[in-house]
């Protein structure tokens, strides 16, 4: 296990080396995944984990792959996609396009499940999904529509859950313990290398969504974040967070205004 | 460095539990009427899609205010706080907690490890984990964990629990200060303050 200030020296050297900055991370979680990269690959001395890290470009990025969290779920807490197809949805349908970002999409499971939902309304012809993350593994994976089969049971709940009245199996093929989604769902989506922590805007979108990835951040960093999404959003567009993440510390207040109880914000001017 | 970090008036409360807690729970948060001192946290297992039907339960059984937990919320003595469904519970030093959503450890999220070793890399000596009735090997790394923190290590008398794997297996691997039953732990609760 390491030590506070093994991390804190982790965290400096990282960023001299490499210019990738942990800084702003949330410390609690960051060691937590520190040190399970750093037993998971048999260390035992801390000066060796950090040569290692400092010498080999290769593991450097192995490391960071393995920090960040790429824990996600198709249709993640129900409710929450139940508001978008009966809310947002319709309103989004009268613009002649929709642009979308998935900004920390990991694996990519949000992506596709919004694109179930715009197929559903009818929009997704005239949508284009950007999806981004740090990690350009999880990025290869995402592009791919493949998910391990074993969780399409759980998948299905929580579509039907959000109000899916199709056959969830009809989205995709199963083939030993995966499950393929239909290529037709990936034709409207980009996918690309993107850093919350140091890039800047590169587009205007009608949506925003970054669910469960601000928690890793402080609360300086998360203003940023957020401040960045702002910039990035059109008038009338939306910025969907986590269930137990908000705006309230970041923006103006009266800027932007919640649906409901829903981690959902309408950007109002 | 650490030891200047700890504060000397506020220790906190942490009980983890899984099948068979909440009736545990249930025995014991209407009896307390304030507590000043310290803070108290409840890692339970329960379902991902559950949001709020925990906190509400609780909240009806105690007047204690129960804060709901988001992300980087203060951490304060005198309210009980609860881990939410389908997060890790973090805590940090700067007397904030914090979510996390990596993998499920012993197939839970919120996981009573991941909580009870975090807690103790903070709260040290001033922590005491409480692990009740459950049939899951979750809690007993995270009591070793406080108690080599010089923390307070309590579980629940497995006689007295309806699931008693989850405390047999933390006697068995961990030496507790305390081996008790729901009315002793409550006890033991009321006893913090005075």
């Amino acid at each position: 296990m390491i030590e506070d200030i093994e991390l804190e020296t982790l965290i400096n050297e990282v960023y001299e080396y490499y210019g990738f900055d942990f800084g702003s991370y949330s410390r609690a979680s960051l060691k937590r995944r520190v040190n399970r990269i750093y037993q998971l690959d048999g260390f035992t001395h801390f000066e060796d984990f950090l040569s290692k890290v400092r010498y080999d470009p290769e593991y450097y990025k192995h490391m960071v792959d393995e920090i960040t969290v790429n824990v996600t779920e198709m249709f993640r807490d129900p409710a929450f996609y139940t508001v978008i197809r009966n809310q947002i949805l319709p309103l989004l349908g009268t613009k002649p396009f929709i642009r979308l970002w998935h900004a920390g999409c990991s694996t990519g499971e949000e992506v596709y499940s919004m694109a179930i939902l715009l197929k559903e309304a009818g929009l997704l012809h005239k949508s284009l999904i950007y999806a981004t993350d740090i990690n350009a593994k999880v990025l290869d994976s995402a592009k791919k529509g493949i998910f391990p089969l074993r969780m399409m049971k759980e998948y299905s709940e929580n579509y039907r859950d959000s109000g899916g009245k199709e056959d969830f199996s009809s989205y995709y093929t199963a083939n030993y313990g995966i499950a393929k989604f239909n290529d037709d769902l990936a034709q409207k989506m980009v996918f690309s290398q993107h850093n919350l922590v140091s890039d800047t805007s590169f587009n205007e979108f009608d949506m925003i969504f970054c669910r469960n990835v601000l928690i890793y951040f402080d609360n300086e960093l998360q203003k940023r974040v957020i401040n960045l999404f702002d910039d990035s959003l059109a008038v009338l567009g939306f910025l969907a967070l986590g269930t137990k993440e908000t705006i309230k510390y970041s923006i103006a207040p009266g800027k932007y205004k919640q649906l409901e109880r829903e981690k959902i914000w309408r950007k109002i001017r | 460095m650490e030891k200047d970090q700890i504060d000397p008036d506020f220790s906190v409360v942490i009980i983890g539990g899984s099948a068979g807690s909440l009736n545990a729970l249930m025995q014991i948060l209407p009896h307390l009427s304030e507590i000043k001192s310290f803070a108290i946290v409840i890692v339970v297992h329960r379902k991902s899609t559950d949001e709020q039907t925990l906190e509400e339960l609780i909240a009806l059984k105690t007047i204690i205010n129960v804060k709901p937990v988001e992300d980087k919320v203060p951490f304060l003595p005198g309210f009980i706080y609860i881990a939410p469904s389908n997060y890790h519970l973090l805590f940090e030093k700067n007397r904030t907690l914090s979510l996390d959503t990596s993998e499920k450890i012993n197939y839970s999220r919120p996981s009573i490890d991941v909580s009870f070793e975090s807690a103790a890399e903070v709260y040290k000596s001033n922590l005491t984990g409480i692990l009740l009735s459950g049939s899951n090997a979750d809690g007993t790394l995270g009591l070793k964990a406080i108690q080599k923190e010089g923390g307070t290590v309590i579980i629940q008398d497995p006689k007295s629990a309806e699931m008693p794997y989850m405390p047999n297996n933390a006697i068995q691997n961990t030496v507790p200060d305390y081996i008790l039953n729901i009315k002793e732990i409550l006890q033991f609760i009321l006893s913090i303050d005075n």
